[in-house]
């Protein structure tokens, strides 16, 4: 079991429990603004970027070649910016602060 | 916002339009019930991964659903699945269902998509495990038709549909050929090099892609299908995979007397030409504003964000549809991205990229408008390409045919 908070653009914060799926899908369901997944997560569309809470990084880790890429030229990525359709729910992730991007 | 709470939006179509829209109304803030029909009896599921994750995931693995059923229950979104609906009324403003019923609306949307379009070849009907690639049943009775070992396939149509199909059953161990009527493969949405690149990724890979194939008939005798073409070729098949393309559903608006032209026509809010019925997804024509004329597109991203702009305009935001399109393709190990409209390109820059393997991209011009990028395994150049389409983004195109000089945002202007 994972405990994962979102915070939303208009600071609305949301707290999601799950184990199993990735962390999108968690977003969708728990209806967090500014993750749509529209691509249903594998990676195609940018529409699930969030920040990393800094001290969470490595929970979370490195996005791969074909995610940074997708971030590279995004509008509001930082150094901490994943799409979070790559990122499992795992118990590695509990407690994890994730600001929505957009 | 106008008063709403005693009023029921019905929705014709529980796919990615029809779905997205019910929970973008509910996010709008609307308070009367939606309604969702579908014929198909599946809870509503992502389409695309049909013909790729889906067909070679573990049997019984559950497709990938739109929205976690919970949601439907938290939302109040009624599902009505199994349910074909045979005429709207727009007079009653109700629609009548094929089991007698009818169900009032106050406002109607239109997401009936498309089917496939199943060619009148000679001896198709009776030919055995023939399938096309829509729904999660045809997925599914295709890996339950693959059963015996080493199985041959024929694939009639060299689209994405065709080709992603092929590279799923491949990877399941079939023999597969595909049969493509026109010269290449993907001749209808690519540039000749795209072509190139897949026939040889196909090859590759022991996928026969054949070109200048126009199938005339099929032959069913002794346990297997024999498909014909018109240079007198022939290709044994235990299955048959029929992907050349789709016919709209636009019946129950044509009957209706709401206007259709290649499509459902609707306004730059998705409505039709009758004030409580909108339209949304692969079944509407619609007019984009930044390629200036109207069209129709087979798209999840023209499903999702004109689903988002009906809802919006229902509960009484003034929106206009302004979105460039894109689309994704995966076959074998390649990631295919797409963005923008092609159509009409009279010039093309292809980019190699020399520190990656297997990377590269497609650059559409139509003199110095940059119309459209195929980027393969390289998202940089989709998304440098999305940002210069939206921004109309003058190019200098001997700094973008220069491998040397990487993709950055400021490398090409």
């Amino acid at each position: 079991m994972a405990k994962i908070t979102f915070i939303t653009n208009d600071n609305q914060t949301i707290v999601a429990e799950a184990t199993t799926g990735s962390v999108m899908e968690l977003a969708v369901q728990n209806k967090v603004k500014g993750i749509d997944g529209d691509c249903g997560g594998v990676c195609s569309c940018a529409t699930c970027h969030v920040h990393v809470q800094p001290e969470h990084w490595e929970k979370v880790g490195e996005p791969s070649e074909l995610e940074n890429d997708m971030l590279e030229f995004d509008d509001n990525v930082s150094e901490y910016s994943r799409l979070c359709c790559q990122v499992d729910v795992s118990e590695a992730v509990d407690g994890i602060v994730l600001k929505v991007a957009r | 916002m106008v008063d709403m709470a005693n009023q029921t939006c019905v929705v014709i179509g529980a796919s990615h339009a029809g779905v997205n829209f019910a929970f973008a109304l509910r996010r709008e803030g609307w308070e009367g019930d939606i309604m969702l029909f579908d014929s198909d009896p599946e809870f509503p599921y992502h389409r695309p991964p049909l013909s790729k994750a889906y067909l070679t995931s573990e049997e019984g693995t559950l497709h990938d659903l739109l929205f976690p059923k919970q949601n439907y229950h938290t939302d109040n979104v009624i599902l009505k699945l199994g349910k074909t609906i045979t005429t709207i009324n727009r007079t009653d403003k109700c629609i009548s269902l094929s089991d007698g019923t009818t169900q009032h609306y106050d406002k109607l949307v239109i997401a009936t998509g498309a089917r496939p379009f199943i060619p009148p070849i000679k001896g198709l009907n009776a030919a055995k495990n023939v399938f096309p690639m829509r729904t999660a049943l045809d997925a599914i009775s295709i890996r339950k038709a693959l059963k015996n070992s080493n199985p041959k396939v024929v694939i009639i149509g060299g689209g994405y549909i065709g080709l992603e199909t092929a590279a799923s059953l491949k990877k399941l161990g079939a023999n597969v050929t595909v049969l493509e009527r026109e010269e290449r493969v993907l001749s209808r949405v690519t540039a000749p090099e795209m072509s190139t690149f897949f026939e040889e990724l196909h090859s590759k890979h022991d996928v026969a892609l054949l070109s200048n194939k126009n199938v005339t008939s099929i032959e069913y005798s002794n346990g297997i299908n024999e498909v014909f073409c018109n240079d007198n070729s022939s290709y044994k098949a235990d299955v048959i995979v029929v992907g050349v393309g789709i016919k709209v559903n636009t019946e129950l608006a044509e009957h209706a007397g709401l206007n259709i032209e290649n499509g459902i026509k609707v306004d730059h809010s998705a409505k039709t030409n009758d004030e409580n019925i909108y339209a949304i997804g692969d079944c509407t024509y619609h007019f984009n504003p930044h390629y200036k004329r109207f069209m129709r597109l087979e798209s999840v991203q023209n499903a999702v964000d004109q689903a988002k702009v009906a809802a919006k305009s229902i509960c009484g935001e003034e929106v206009i549809y302004n979105a460039i399109p894109w689309f994704w393709s995966d076959q074998f190990d390649v990631k295919l991205q797409m963005v923008g409209l092609s159509q009409g390109y009279n010039e093309t820059i292809k980019r190699v990229e020399t520190d990656r393997e297997n990377c590269q991209s497609v650059w559409y011009f139509k003199d110095d408008e940059l119309l459209a990028v195929d980027a393969v395994n390289n998202a940089k150049a989709y998304m440098l390409g999305t940002r210069f389409i939206q921004n109309n983004q003058k190019i200098d195109k001997s700094k973008l045919a220069d491998t040397s000089i990487p993709i950055k945002p400021l490398s090409f202007i």
